[in-house]
Formats: structure tokens, sequence, C-alpha cells
């Protein structure tokens, strides 16, 4: 650390996070480690069956174990809380199931006692019954409506584009997006060359170390809720609402989040917690174990199918992709993945008909939500994939034939948005400077074949969001930041701390961040899809503008000389003659957006567009299958970095989460059932899993309608990996993956299918 | 569920004290509810990601598998006695300067088990390291940084013992 605090330049320094020292001593406070007096802890019993009417739950015999406090379930829970429904697109998700389930461990009971064993012991002492319905579990199938998960469809009301659903009934398609540029019908027909492929990718999950967890302590006049959530204020209007109160009778506490990468959005355990305590009147813990966290949210499996046309001269003139997102149970986000993905679902490419159509599927599955690119990263997979599939069976370059293809500064997306600040090119240069991509490449000819491969994405960030920020200097001159983007790890308190310190000069480290906590920090929408840095940061700098603005005022109405630079504790000491006094500084946030038109069409998609891309260097060994990855190589447009070496550490971990998505990670399932929730049977990236040599870098550009030039970074760098890894299979020998993991069965198979010899199943 | 309750003696952080315990407790619920000790944390349940790490007789133990009413009469060092006041460990540090953690729940198990490796290998290689820290998880992925901060303690560590800068 630096012994002295550097003052003034505060943008662009790579501080170690101001919260460092808690975090490395144990004292950083999460939910899951906190206590309340006369706490009850809450055990949940889980729906054993995929699709079924509940005929029966017998409470009898947890009620007998000693020490239990009560058993609930929606019965009661409808005593406190009649419509007992939430989500943030679609009312969907009862809090305790109501007459049927709809996945494997849907909550169904919830068993509370003072201790936490008694409570484990008792949940499993009751029984249910069910009447099996016929589930659907794969999302084509979901999108025929043979099977229903639900009877009617019931959007929230909060988004326009979902309203025209209301009430809907005989269909799993939570959403439809469509979006139609150009004429593909025509363009396929004159093309010289039409390539169509069809990709998969797996159900995985968060698996953040620090499991869901809300404690709520409810009062007659207002509810406290202790929560590891992403989105306070979310989880203050869906509460309210359920409770038909005012947002100021209910409050959200979030301390540090112990991981949550998009998993601990949106409502979690936080309204079954206070309907646990509004039943049993005394504050109740619902804190998951590893394994409920398989059966709580997870990441939307998916098929994309894509066909692209081509002329002769190779530009890719039509491209056609279809999407089915499999959303679960329960819609969650889906709907908004399932549009806002949908926008830049054809590509970094320059083409001039496009077709897109992106279906949110309701399946007898545990629900899917935002896991690190809001349905990016699926996205990619797919049309990196299928463009190297191209340039291979065309015997072009794959990085020409991008380059020849690749969409433009001033030129028009997919949605009719004019492109700007998307360093797309210079992020595939340096990809292919890094690899040396022009230079002559050892293959190998014996056991272990070495491959290399490349791949960059596009991304719409997450519009019209709203950010607000409070910055207030105290009588002595120091100053606090109240704002309610969640510390999760991303280290956004640091890049905060260092934005209020550019505009008012001060060290960074002197700033105090006040905790998330809705009854004093402001609104924000969530801290999510890469959005906080840019929102929030615009938000802070507004503020910290005010706050200075005031100082000069105040400098100005004490008599001091224009460009004084009298200490603020002298300046408050001269207005109110002893140590005393604030000045506050506010900032509200939202840029601009038009929502896309019914053919998906928009001026104004996004305030800014997030590009990256990988490059990996591999070893497969052709008798085992096994990928070894040499080295890894993220680069990414994040504007001018806040805090640099904090981007960096943002794209080393959000490569290596993708590369546990594309090599190894995936919730197994027999009927429903996940076979594999534990860490013991699924694996997640170790120490041993990070390759030899990573580099990650930050292009050298600047995003000009951002706070200081930058933007988000969270989710960039899990873009590319996925598909650079398969393009670098096909690379190496010749065969090609098309869906996730890329295991080294699957890669074996492959190889042994393609040489005549193939294996037998399993 | 037995509710026998079973009274321990041991050294927990350089201090003697006394616990009651029942059979079923694990270490890391003792910690947490009898001593206001929060930096051991279980995650997995299952002694696979190493967030629960305690050193028990100096050697790095999952404390969610450990049962309490086994320490009688050991020695227990958790990571919040790493630090003295005012002055972090060189592990700490390094973890600090190196931004080895993101959202810091595994932190305080890769901290210990680091202390405990430099204790065994005072220069550790790469190799070396990876292979003592294959045992504790880190979901966001913030391995490079921790290699690079137990390279810079077991620096640091050297550098304390000659009483050179």
């Amino acid at each position: 650390m630096a012994a002295t605090p550097t003052i003034g330049g505060q943008v662009g320094r790579s501080l170690p996070r101001l919260e460092a020292r808690e975090k490395v001593t144990g004292r950083a406070e999460y939910t899951h480690l906190m206590q309340l007096p006369g706490m009850l802890h809450g055990k949940i019993f889980r729906s054993t069956v995929a699709h079924g009417r509940i005929k029966s739950i017998d409470t009898s015999e947890a009620l007998k174990v000693p020490g239990v406090f009560a058993v609930y379930t929606s019965d009661d829970v409808r005593k406190v809380i009649p419509d007992p429904y939430y989500g943030p697109a679609f009312h969907d998700q009862p809090i305790l199931a109501i007459d049927k389930v709809h996945y494997v461990g849907e909550p169904v009971a919830v068993v509370l006692a003072s201790d936490l064993h008694v409570a484990e012991q008792a949940a499993q002492q009751i029984a249910a019954e069910y009447e099996e319905l016929p589930a659907v579990f794969d999302e084509v199938e979901a999108a025929e409506n043979k099977t229903l998960v639900h009877d009617e469809l019931k959007p929230a009301g909060t988004f326009a584009d979902l309203k025209h659903l209301k009430g809907r009934k005989g269909t799993n398609i939570a959403l439809d997006f469509r979006l139609r540029r150009g004429d593909v019908d025509t363009a396929f027909a004159s093309a010289a060359h039409v390539f169509e492929h069809t990709f998969r990718t797996q159900k995985v999950l968060h698996l953040a170390l620090e499991p869901f967890v809300s404690i709520a302590d409810y009062r007659d006049d207002g509810v406290t809720i202790y929560s590891a959530s992403q989105g306070p204020s979310f989880v203050r209007t869906e509460i309210a609402r359920l409770l038909g109160w005012p947002e100021n009778r209910v409050r959200i506490k979030v301390p540090y989040l112990g991981g949550g990468y998009g998993g601990k959005l949106y409502i979690r355990m936080e309204a079954l917690s206070v309907a646990m305590s509004m039943l049993a009147r005394r504050p109740v813990k619902i804190a998951l174990t590893m394994e409920e966290q398989f059966y709580t949210i997870t990441k939307h499996p998916s098929t994309f199918r894509i066909k692209s046309g081509l002329d002769k001269n190779g530009r890719i003139v039509a491209r056609k992709c279809e999407i089915w997102w499999n959303g679960g149970a329960f819609a969650d986000v889906g709907p908004r993945v399932t549009q806002k993905s949908g926008f830049t679902a054809s590509g970094p490419y320059d083409i001039d008909n496009v077709s897109i159509d992106s279906y949110a599927l309701y399946t007898n599955l545990t629900p899917a939500g935002a896991l690190r690119g809001f349905g990016i990263p699926q996205l990619v997979w797919a049309y990196e994939s299928h463009t190297d599939m191209i340039a291979r069976a065309l015997k072009r370059d794959p990085l020409e034939f991008r380059k020849q293809n690749l969409l433009r500064e001033g030129r028009p997306q997919a949605t009719g948005t004019i492109l700007k600040d998307a360093a797309i090119e210079k992020v595939l240069d340096r990809i292919a400077e890094r690899l040396n991509w022009k230079a002559p490449f050892d293959r190998g000819k014996g056991v272990v074949r070495r491959g290399r491969g490349l791949a960059v994405a596009l991304k719409a960030v997450i519009s019209p969001t709203t950010s607000v920020a409070i910055v207030n200097v105290a009588g002595d001159g120091s100053t606090t930041l109240y704002c309610g983007t969640v510390d999760m790890g991303q280290g956004s308190d640091t890049a905060m701390a260092q934005m209020v310190g550019e505009v008012l000069n001060m060290p960074a480290e002197t700033i105090r961040i006040v905790p998330r906590d809705t009854d004093v920090t402001p609104y924000d929408m969530g801290t999510l899809g890469s959005r906080s840095l840019f929102h929030m940061g615009h938000a802070v700098r507004l503020a910290a503008e005010e706050a200075k603005a005031k100082i000069a005022a105040l400098a100005r109405e004490v008599g001091e000389p224009e460009g004084s630079n009298i200490p603020l504790a002298d300046l408050f000491r001269k207005k109110y003659g002893m140590q005393a006094g604030n000045i506050v500084g506010t900032g509200t946030y939202k840029p601009d957006y038009t929502p896309p038109d019914a053919d998906g069409m928009t001026t104004n998609a996004t305030p800014f567009w997030m590009v990256a891309g990988s490059g990996v260097e591999i070893e497969v060994d052709t008798e085992t299958g096994h990928v070894r990855i040499m080295r890894l190589i993220n680069v990414a447009d994040v504007g001018k970095p806040i805090n640099p070496k904090i981007v960096e550490a943002q794209l080393s971990g959000g490569s290596l989460m993708q590369l546990g998505f594309s090599m190894f990670e995936k919730m197994h399932l027999d009927g429903g059932q996940v076979t594999n929730a534990s860490l013991a049977d699924y694996k997640i990236p170790g120490i041993h899993d990070v390759p030899l040599v990573m580099e990650n870098e930050a292009v050298d550009t600047y995003q000009s309608n951002g706070p200081f030039g930058a933007k988000g970074v969270g989710e960039l760098a899990t873009f590319g990996v996925s598909p650079a890894i398969a393009n670098a299979i096909d690379d190496a020998i010749g065969v090609r993956l098309t869906e996730l993991p890329l295991t080294a069965e699957s890669v074996l198979r492959a190889l042994r299918a393609k040489n005549n010899r193939p294996l037998g199943d399993e | 569920m037995s509710t026998a309750t079973r009274t321990i003696n041991f050294t927990l952080n350089g201090r003697p004290v006394t616990a009651d315990v029942k059979p079923h407790h694990n270490v890391v619920e003792m910690l947490q509810t009898q001593f206001a000790l929060f930096g051991a944390r279980e995650s997995c349940g299952q002694g696979l990601c190493g967030c629960c790490t305690v050193l028990l007789d100096g050697q790095p133990v999952s404390g969610c598998l450990s049962l309490a009413v086994f320490l009688d009469g050991a020695e227990v060092v958790t990571i919040e006695h790493l630090a003295e006041p005012g002055k972090l460990d060189p592990v700490q540090e390094a973890f600090i300067e190196c931004g080895a953690f993101q959202c810091g729940y595994c932190t305080p198990g890769f901290v210990l088990m680091a202390k405990a490796l430099l204790g065994q290998h005072a220069d550790p290689d790469d190799e070396q390291i990876r292979d003592y820290l294959a045992g504790n998880l880190c979901r966001c992925a913030a391995y490079p940084e921790i290699i690079n901060a137990v390279k810079m303690a077991a620096r640091k560590s050297k550098a304390g013992a000659t009483g050179l800068p």
C-alpha cells in the first residue's frame, strides 16, 4: 500500500481495494455470518417431483421433533401475504408452492427452530404426496407447448414489452423477441454460400461461495431485511408490493457479498424470510447450503440455430438467428435476457439482412436468471464457432474473414443503432498480435497436437436504468459517499471512491463508503450487467460535482477570494463558527434509450457498447481427448480504466469462470433431478485449472459519454472464451464441437467418430 | 440428535478457553456461536473449498469436517490471530498488495494455507504453491493474484527474518 495517499489524479490509480484489510483479517461482514437476538433458522422442505399437483403435505412428524418452533406451508403464507407471487418480469413465483410444484427442489414447506440442526432434522420428517404431471425439460421441446409449465402468463407490468403477454394461456413462451433487418429470404436466395449450424449450452450455476441468504426481522411498523443481494432497491420495491406497504417501511441492509455473478439479483430468500418472520413474529434467517443453490437459480441453457449467407467474395449478406432460452420453472429475468441479448445475436459483424427470433421458455427445471453476461456468452459461443466454421469451410483465414465482415464505427448495428466507441477491430487485432497470428504455428505431429483460436464479441449494455448517489462533506472536510451499488468483489467501492476523490481532489482512501442500506443509500436499479461503473459512476460524479459547486459557493459566501484553497474544515468553521455543518451533493443518472419497434429496430439501443474477445493456444491429447490450455489471452474495450489493477482482475477472473463453463461445469439432470448437486460432483475451476500463461489487456480507448472515459468491465472476459477454445480444438485436430462443455470425453468421441472408430455408449 | 453436552478445554488464538459443545457441533459452528469468530466460515460443507480452514496444532484443517469435541487439549489458531494490533502478517500484506481476492469469502482460508505453506517451504515455486493451494476454491478466480501474493509473502517473510528491508 502506498504510504502517502496520492492527492489529485485519483482516476487511473491501481489502488488496493478499500475493504482489503477487513477481508484479509476475516472481519468483513457477510449476511451468512450474521446472527440476530431471538433469531430462528428456517430449513426448506423441497419438491421431489418435477411437475405435479400437491395432494397433501404432512407436517405432523416434523412438529413432534423437540425444539421445533413451527412448520409453515403456503396455506400459512397466504394468511399474511394474500397474493404471494413475485418476480422481476413475471409475478409467477410463489413464496412456497401453491397447489402445484414446477421443478424438483421448489420450496414447499419451512421448518423454524432456534437450533439449525433441529430445523434440518425436522424438515426431513415432512412428507408430501403429489399427483405427477408430464414434465418438459428441453427448451426446443417446450416451445411446442405440448406440456405446459404454467396455466396462464402473469407479466409483472414493469416492462412495457411484456404487457401484451398478460393472461395468455396455452404457452410456455414467456417472451418472443424478434428483429427484422433488410430481407433475409431474398438475400439467402441469391447467396453464393449458405451455412447453418446449431449450438447448445448446458445448465451451469453461479455457485457463489457464500450461498443465498436473507434474515428478516418483521415488526408491525416495518421490516428490516439483511440480505446477500445485488439489488437492494429492487428487493425493497418488491417486498413493499407484496406487503401492500409504502417503500419506506421496508429496509434492506446489504453487507459485502461472498460472490454474486448475477445470482443474487431480484428476490432470492428475501420474500420467504419475510413471510416466515411475519408468521413467527421473530427474526428468521434462511441460509441455504451449497447443495440448495442448485435448486435456486442457474444460467440459461440454450439452443441457437444460426444460418449465414455469403456472397462470392466472402461477405456475409444474411444471417438468421433462432435462439431458445431454457428459463426453467419461473421467468425470473429470463425475458430480459431474451430481449437484451437478442439485440446482438448476429454478432459483431456488418450484415445488411438479419433476422433474429429469441424465445424465453418455461421448463420444469430450476429457474434460470442472469449469470455474468446476460445471455451473451451463450450467443458468442454459437456465432463465433459458426463464423470460424464458415472461414474454415471457405479455406479463409479466420482472422481475415472476421476482419472482412467486422462491424465498424459509424455503421448501423443489427438494431439500426449506429456503432460508436466500440473498439471491435482494435480488440481483435490485439488478440491476433498477442497470438502472433501471422507467424507459422507448429500444430505438432504426434499424440499431442496443438491449436489456436480466437473470438470477439459485442454486447449492448442493458438500458434504460437509473442510479442515484449522495456525497456528503462533513464539517472537518471528511467525505462520505452513499450509493446502492453492491460491492460483491468487483471493487466498485474503490472505483466509486476514486471518482469522488478525482472531483473533490481528495485521496480515494479517505472517502468513506456507507454500506448499502435502503434507509440511507438512495435508489439504484441493481448491480448487474456491467452497468454500475457507467451509471452509478455518472451519478457519483454528478453528486461530487454538485458538492464541489456548493463548496465554491460557500467559499464565496464567507469572502474567500476566487481560487482560494482554504482547507474545507476552515471553510466550515468560517461559516458556522465551529466544526459543524454539511455540504450534500446529489446526482441522478439515467441515460437516453429508445425502445425497439416491432421489428427490433431502434436508433438508440444502448448507452454504451461492450466489446471483448479471447485468444487461446491449446494442446490436445489425441489418445485421451484431454485439452490443455497453454495460453489464455483476454482483450477488452473498457474505455479508460478507473483502476487498472481491478480491471485486470475482473478480466482474469471472468475468463477463468467462463473457462469452467467451457471445459467441465455441467449440472447433470435425470428426470429434472440434479444428480451432482455438490462441490464433490460439480467441479469449478481450481488453482490447477489456471492456464500457465494468462494475458489480460484493456485496449487504449476512451468512452466519450462515460464517467472519466470509463465503462463497465465485469462480464467482458466471459464472452470469447468458449468459442476460442472450440476453434482451437478444430485447429488442432480438425473436429468441431457444438455443445458445451468441451470435456475430454466429447473431444475423444468426436475425434474417434471422425476417424471412423466411434466410441460406444457409456 | 444427541443433547449431551461436553466441556472441552483448549488454546484458542493463544489463550486458554473452555467451551460446552454437543457431539454434532463442528469447529466452525463453535467458533462462530461461542467465540464470535467468523473468519472460518462454512461454504461447501464437505471439506472441499477451504473457506473453513483453521490451524489445529499448526496444521491447516477443514473446520466444517472437524468435530468441536476433538479440540480438547488442542491448540487452535484462526485468521483473527494472524495480525498483531496495527500490524498485518506478511501474508496478509501481500494479499492486499497483489489484489489476491475479490469477494473475500474464501480469503481467510487461502491466507492460512499460504501461511502454513511458507512454514514448510520458505521460498516455494509455482508448482509447490499450486499443489499446496489445490484444496482451496475461489469462485472469483483470483488464483493468478494469489500465486503472486504467496511469492511476495515469501520475500517479505525472508526480509523480515533477516531484518533487511
